[in-house]
């Protein structure tokens, strides 16, 4: 469970969080949408810790984060595994060497023991015949689903995605989207995804959070986003054709 | 940027990069790949460089010296001294800025863009520390470079002078055995030492802190280069007026 009270972040003069409260529950995917530039990067980045908000509060299990000492900062960390926009997977590395980085950085376990680790955990992102090859040998989707290890490998308790099925085909977007919603059940994981793929939403948008201009301009499930007559989010919603004649329909069937 | 937050930032950058230290048994073998990357990797390019102006000089200064009544061991020992003075520490340097320097700002200014170095700070690594640190302990075997660059460069001062006809191997030997001074090693080595500082640490500095794509990061490696050449050129001013003055 993360609690988000009132955040605001600036860049210079810039204003890019302008007060966003929400909450995160376990075991749930959580979305983030909205259109490019509205702050989603930003603000995922400020559940990480990577930014500082300059005004209000991020909890985590109930423990907020500003309170907490720098070693358990440190701790909480730990319990956070993250997939980036661009995957973010470390060149030098093989896939095998990505997805033990964080094993070998921060446990003591043996090499056979995280051997086996990587493993299970490559497997359950069905890579099974790509543990040697470099991150600049395989495809986009393969690399989203290395990350996805990565991020998973230290058995996090909190698990953060940038728009993970950005760059890929539907198919494989819908593939990955699954993924993530599997493990999140699977491991009882709060997990929160910024994305702005419709797909995505209609697919695993257990709660939904609408974001524009730094501002949350809207909060649901997806069930109720195809129903709001907020219009700015059915701007966004519809901004599809495809999407557009759906709710066409929707609308004819309910008169 | 302000150039005078720029200084600020970059030595806040050094003490956080001693700060958290990453785990031993990671740290050795990304040390053991910088000193390949880094001091191996250049090795060729410092003794190509080296025999080239080590001949130059000696032949530059045999056709300046007419006088007869200035014995031809001079030959040799002005080939010594500016090789080892100069060419070997300083101008082996510069050419280092570019060569490593470029290497070291692309690779960590790549990992900015591609957000692999919020991978390492999400995941809990000091990634300076991670990042830097090994660069800097590989470099310190920078003078083993420098060394083998006075040699080759006095060498081919030697193959120069003699195969050129411009002096005897027995005078040139003669010169360069002439009032040797072992301290002039000594200063040599402590320039070479701290301008391996500077070439491990101001490219990083850029890399690490550039913002933007791909055509910034080939941007950074150019400010980079500069900026690490105006500190060698700088620090050789003050440390020779330290040291020799
Ligand atoms: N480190 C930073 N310094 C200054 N400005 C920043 C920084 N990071 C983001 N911004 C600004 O914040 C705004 C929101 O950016 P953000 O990356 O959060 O958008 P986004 O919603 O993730 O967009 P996209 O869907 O394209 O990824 C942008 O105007 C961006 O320029
Ligand atoms: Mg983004």
């Amino acid at each position: 469970m993360i609690e988000v009270n009132n955040i605001h972040k600036s860049f210079g003069d810039s204003h890019i969080l302008k007060g966003i409260s929400t909450s995160f529950e376990k075991g749930k995917t959580n979305l983030i949408i909205g259109q490019s530039g509205s702050g989603k990067t930003v603000f995922l980045k400020c559940l990480l810790g990577l930014f500082t908000p300059d005004e209000g509060t991020i909890s985590y299990n109930g423990n907020i984060y500003d309170d907490l000492s720098a070693s358990q900062q440190r701790n909480l960390r730990q319990e956070m595994g993250m997939v980036f926009q661009g995957s973010a997977l470390f060149d030098s590395l093989t896939v095998e060497g990505n997805v033990m980085f964080p094993l070998e950085m921060f446990t003591k376990q043996s090499k056979s023991e995280m051997q086996d680790r990587v493993d299970t955990v490559l497997k359950r992102v069905n890579l099974i015949d790509a543990h040697h090859k470099f991150p600049s040998e395989i495809s986009g989707g393969m690399q989203k689903r290395v990350a996805i290890a990565r991020a998973i490998v230290m058995n996090p308790k909190y698990l953060f995605c940038d728009e993970p099925n950005s760059g890929l085909d539907p198919k494989t977007a819908i593939l990955i989207d699954n993924l993530i919603l599997e493990i999140t059940k699977e491991y009882d994981i709060t997990t929160v995804i910024n994305t702005h793929d419709m797909n995505s939403v209609m697919e695993i948008g257990e709660k939904i959070i609408f974001l524009k201009n730094g501002h949350k301009e809207w909060e649901g499930t997806n069930k109720e986003i195809f129903k709001t007559d907020n219009a700015a989010v059915t701007d966004f919603v519809y901004s599809s054709e495809l999407f557009k004649k759906v709710r066409q329909m929707y609308i004819e069937e309910r008169n | 940027m302000n150039y005078i937050a720029s200084i600020g930032s970059y030595f806040i950058m050094i003490r956080e990069l001693f700060k958290k230290p990453t785990k031993w048994s990671i740290m050795k073998s990304l040390i053991l790949k910088e000193i390949d990357e880094l001091v191996f990797g250049s090795l060729g390019i410092i003794i190509f460089i080296s025999f080239f102006i080590g001949g130059v000089v000696t032949i530059q200064t045999a056709l300046n010296l007419t006088n007869p009544l200035i014995p031809e061991s001079l030959i040799g020992f002005a080939a010594r001294q500016s090789v080892i003075l100069e060419f070997a520490p300083t101008f082996t340097s510069i050419i280092m800025a570019g060569k490593v320097g470029s290497y070291i700002t692309s690779s960590i200014g790549t990992m900015r863009v591609t957000e692999q170095i919020d991978a390492l700070e999400v995941m809990g690594v000091n990634s300076l520390n991670y990042l830097v640190f090994p660069k800097i302990i590989a470099l310190m075997l920078y003078p083993f470079a420098i060394a083998i660059a006075m040699y080759v460069g006095i060498f081919g001062g030697w193959v120069a002078g003699v195969f050129g006809g411009f002096t005897t191997s027995a005078s040139y030997i003669e010169g360069i055995q002439l009032d040797f001074i072992p301290y002039h090693i000594t200063y040599a080595f402590i320039k070479s030492i701290i301008f391996a500082f500077v070439i491990a640490t101001i490219p990083s500095f850029h890399g690490y802190y550039m913002k933007g794509g791909a055509l910034e990061v080939g941007k950074a490696s150019t400010t980079a280069f500069v900026w690490t050449s105006v500190a060698i050129i700088i620090l050789n001013y003050v440390l020779t007026q330290l040291l020799l003055g």
